[in-house]
């Protein structure tokens, strides 16, 4: 059932520092709404627990996408259709671009957020194993002040995240001048772009003389958060992609991933779906060189 | 059990070109701020959740799902509906190459199809297929089969061949 509108308190106080006073004064009362493709289908459905809420549309300081020498900055508020069309994420970052275009249909991309995407922290969610393998930092400002971190540090467990009441998320940074020539992104969902996915797996990476020698690899709806997989990247750095450790790799993945079953799909499905992926990967890999 | 009433927001936007002003809960839907407040019954509503397009609206020239939109969020803002798609009782272009190649039938994702057609072809004024299905995907249809939907798109691409010489009650009525 859908919830009553008039008991839910939303206000725009228009700038940055308004909003950060805000969480400052009642820690933990107020809760941030930006493009609102999440907490507006659960206003919808009646499972909107929040009763106060504070937007942050339109705060341009938020919005913005800037490249500085080592860095590309992009702000927590910009939305998929920005980061889409953004000639430097398209030409530097192009995984965050090609999954910013599977993000809903384009209405859903023209609101929806990077920012809102990790930080309602789903398993499923489309960005985070880009940002991962990409080794993005996340930055997250108060009135307090403002840290930044490795974006691998934010995520703690299911829904969980290291950001407090008073925080929000201002902006990812993505380290420039790193591309690796070997880029992999593939989602399978049931209706492909639109509908959230079963298994999302990402991966970038580097060969050498013969040897993989440096691979990131992450994977969406396959731990409780998303996640990069180490134990199977420890299994191929410094290695041939000889048969045999396609096979040993796939078995780590195996081993370090703990998939759910849910209404989209089974767990087995997923986990041997992610392989399959993997293996595409790694074959990508396996001819980068030759 | 009814929890304590918060205060209303008085919301000031330009709707169809037309400065209105509603004065509503701040977390009412833009969709039903639209139908129910400023009874422009051309915004449907089909999920409610953002899957199926049929609330389709351009915000400040965005195509956005109305049903997402919480009205304080609209304001200060320009909205297009499917009623200021025509000019002074003249159908736009889209709406004509949708009747005329019978991309319409029941009519429910009929007003978010061509407002998403629209956003479409303001960014994109000559699409190929792909560009046209990526700009309709969100917008849902249960008996057209999209074809149709797709040939008016193509059709209104190209020159207005089809329904040109048509008056509007012609074609409203054909
Ligand atoms: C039809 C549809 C299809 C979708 N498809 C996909 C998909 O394919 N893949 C996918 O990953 N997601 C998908 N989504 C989910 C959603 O669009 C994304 O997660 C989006 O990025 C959420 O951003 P938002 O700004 O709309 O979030 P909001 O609803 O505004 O907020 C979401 C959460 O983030 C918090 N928040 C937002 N911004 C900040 C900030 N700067 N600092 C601190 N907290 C903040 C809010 O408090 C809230 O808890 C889909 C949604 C819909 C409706
Ligand atoms: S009613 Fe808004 S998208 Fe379906
Ligand atoms: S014409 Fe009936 S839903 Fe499209």
């Amino acid at each position: 059932m859908r919830s009553n509108v008039s008991e839910y308190e939303f206000i725009a106080p228009g700038s940055l520092d308004a909003v950060l006073a805000l969480l400052s004064a009642e820690p933990g009362a107020w809760t941030p709404m930006a493009g609102g493709t999440e907490l507006m289908v659960a206003l919808g459905a009646g499972r909107l627990e929040q009763r106060k809420l504070v937007s942050l549309w339109g705060i341009g300081e938020l919005r913005g996408i800037t490249a500085s020498a080592d860095w590309l900055t992009i702000g927590a508020g910009a939305t998929y259709t920005d980061i889409r069309e953004n000639a430097a994420i398209a030409k530097e970052f192009p995984l965050l671009a090609r999954s910013a275009s599977w993000t809903g249909a384009i209405a859903n991309q023209n609101r929806g957020t990077l920012g809102g995407n990790i930080v309602n922290a789903s398993p499923a969610a489309d960005s985070p194993p880009v940002l991962l393998v990409y080794e993005a930092e996340i930055e997250l400002v108060s009135a307090q002040g403002a840290r930044r971190m490795n974006y691998s540090e934010f995520h703690l467990g299911y829904k969980r995240t290291v950001l407090r009441p008073q925080e929000l998320v201002m902006a990812v940074h993505l380290p420039r001048g790193h591309r690796l020539p070997v880029e992999y992104l593939r989602k399978v969902g049931t209706r492909n772009a639109m509908a959230i996915s079963k298994v999302a797996l990402a991966g970038v990476g580097a060969m050498q003389s013969g040897k993989v020698q440096t691979v990131r690899i992450a994977a969406a709806s396959l731990r409780e958060t998303p996640a990069r997989l180490s134990m199977t990247e420890a299994v191929l750095v410094g290695h041939a992609l000889t048969s045999d450790r396609i096979q040993a790799a796939r078995k780590a993945l195996l081993q370090e991933v703990k998939p759910i079953d849910d209404v989209r799909s089974t767990a087995k499905y997923r986990a041997h779906v992610a392989a399959n992926l993997l293996e595409e990967f790694l074959n990508q890999m396996a001819a980068s060189e030759s | 059990m009814s929890a304590a009433k918060i205060q209303l927001s008085e919301i000031r936007f330009k709707v169809n070109g037309v400065e209105r002003s509603a004065t509503v809960p701040p977390m009412k839907r833009l969709l039903d701020v639209l139908r129910e407040d400023l009874a422009l019954t051309g915004v449907k509503e089909g999920c409610g959740e953002g899957e199926c397009g049929s609330c389709s609206v351009l915000l400040d020239g965005v195509l956005v799902n109305s049903c997402l939109v919480p009205a304080l969020q609209a304001s200060g803002c320009e909205v297009l509906t499917v009623e200021g798609l025509a000019t002074n009782g003249a159908l736009a272009h889209i709406q004509r190459t949708f009747l005329e190649l019978g991309g319409t039938q029941c009519g429910i994702c009929t007003p978010g199809m061509m407002l998403a057609a629209e956003s479409l072809l303001r960014k994109n004024p000559h699409p190929d297929l792909d560009a046209i299905r990526e700009g309709l995907a969100g917008n849902l249809c249960r008996c057209t089969g999209y074809m149709r939907i797709i040939d008016a798109v193509k059709h209104a691409i190209e020159e207005p061949i089809l329904t040109a010489d048509l008056a509007p009650e012609e074609t409203v009525h054909k």
